[in-house]
């Protein structure tokens, strides 16, 4: 067995306008990855790859042990996915597809399934055609979650929810992080969820991984320095900073590689460091997209 | 993140729902009860631990440190964290230590009217 409940490593995918590029990521087992970027940045061709629905050009991948997609039939058994485009049967009620999927899955449970209705507020007699948006979600990820599964892969469980129907599907995505031999890996463009839930954090943007660690570490890298720079004192670039707004005399700059000494440098240079602040991952997102991307322009 | 998990932790040992002494949940069980990963409240542990605010015994669990008066100590350095915030921005601003003290009096005799009004 292995340590990761999924691995990809130098992973690559062409198509005619777009490549995923050398994709490495490892998600151990018993947490959860937030896979994070903009539309069309790769989050769901790399999802799609790891459940052998699209097939990598280069590269090796493997969920819970399996080779992928080799092994997907194997695999499966013990992954459950949950994506948009996933379609129940608009005629049939969710009771229907409950028996369905119990009649697949052995490990299917009939009690925990009962309770997450409950606690979905969903009708088990009611027509998938006469439910929301938010009430499909839930019918999916409750059909998902009580097959046990050992891995959860959620392609934006989270979009175009309102916030009691989020709040509900989060509650239950870390409630049932609870037995450790459970992993998680969802892809969303919302970072509050991801902040709010995940134990990795995955930046995906044009293809390619900017970031993939341990969110604690990863929040704690990123600071914004509010700075005053007095008349004649000159604002030279510091190693570790990677963007300033200056406006007269303030400046803010933010740091990706975040050390108590790089407000003693500015402070030697003259320039005084007014605020440290702590970023939000939804700060962080949008400072680093922007960055790599001037890095990868200039 | 872990920040915000430490001053929940820490408030519930200030008002006494976590005695000093007492077992606290596993990392994965308030993961759980917060909605929150795995990942942060192991750091908030890990941070509280070094802090002396808790202590972890391997395969045992955690528990509020025992050491008397934790509470009142915990209340003690939240007050000092606000009274060096104060002070180091009447030091931005240029004002002296004394201007401060006499400022802080205001504030007091704010504080009072405001809590008489409320009775």
């Amino acid at each position: 067995m292995t340590d990761f409940a999924v691995e990809l490593s130098g992973v690559s995918k062409k198509y005619r306008y777009f490549t995923l590029d050398d994709v490495h990521l490892q998600l151990p087992q018993g947490q959860i990855m937030g896979l994070i970027g903009a539309n069309g940045a790769g989050k769901s061709t790399t999802i799609r790859i790891l459940m052998g629905l699209v097939h990598q050009d280069a590269g090796e991948v493997r969920v819970l042990g399996h080779r992928m997609p080799a092994q997907q039939v194997a695999a499966k058994w013990d992954i459950g996915f949950a994506s948009e485009d996933m379609r129940l049967y608009e005629t049939m009620t969710l009771s229907w597809h409950m028996s369905f999927i119990r009649s697949i899955y052995p490990k299917w449970d009939a009690t925990y399934a009962q309770l997450l209705l409950k606690r979905f507020g969903l009708h088990a007699e009611q027509k998938i055609k006469g439910l929301s948006h938010g009430q499909r979600v839930k019918a999916a990820l409750l059909l998902v979650l009580a097959r046990k599964p050992k891995l959860l892969v959620l392609d934006e469980p989270t979009t175009g929810l309102d916030p009691v129907a989020r709040h509900e599907i989060l509650r239950e995505l870390t409630a049932a992080m609870a037995d450790e031999g459970r992993s998680i890996l969802f892809s969303s463009h919302n970072t509050q969820d991801v902040e709010q839930i995940s134990d990795q954090i995955t930046f995906i943007d044009r293809g390619r991984i900017i970031d993939s660690m341990d969110k604690e570490t990863y929040l704690d890298r990123w600071r914004r320095l509010r700075l005053e720079v007095p008349l004649g004192v000159e604002l030279r670039p510091l190693p570790g900073i990677v963007g300033v707004q200056r406006q007269g005399r303030l400046a803010v700059a933010t740091s990706n590689a975040f050390v108590p000494d790089l407000a003693h440098a500015y402070e030697s240079a003259g320039v005084h460091v007014q605020r440290i602040e702590n970023m939000t991952l939804e700060e962080i997102f949008v400072a680093n997209v922007e960055h790599n991307r001037e890095e990868v322009e200039a | 993140m872990y920040f915000q998990i430490m001053e929940q932790i820490k408030r519930r040992i200030m008002v006494g729902d976590w005695a000093e002494g007492q077992p606290i949940p596993s990392i994965r069980q308030l993961a759980v009860d917060l909605e929150v990963s795995v990942i942060t409240v192991k750091r908030a542990y890990y941070e509280l631990e070094r802090e002396g605010v808790i202590v972890t015994q391997p395969g045992k669990g955690s528990a509020v440190a025992s050491s008397p008066g934790l509470g009142a100590r915990l209340r003690e350095q939240e007050l000092e964290q606000h009274l060096e915030q104060a002070s180091r921005i009447a030091s931005q601003l240029g004002i002296p230590t004394k201007q401060l003290l006499g400022r802080l009096r205001e504030a007091g005799d704010r504080v009072a009217e405001k809590d008489k009004e409320l009775i």
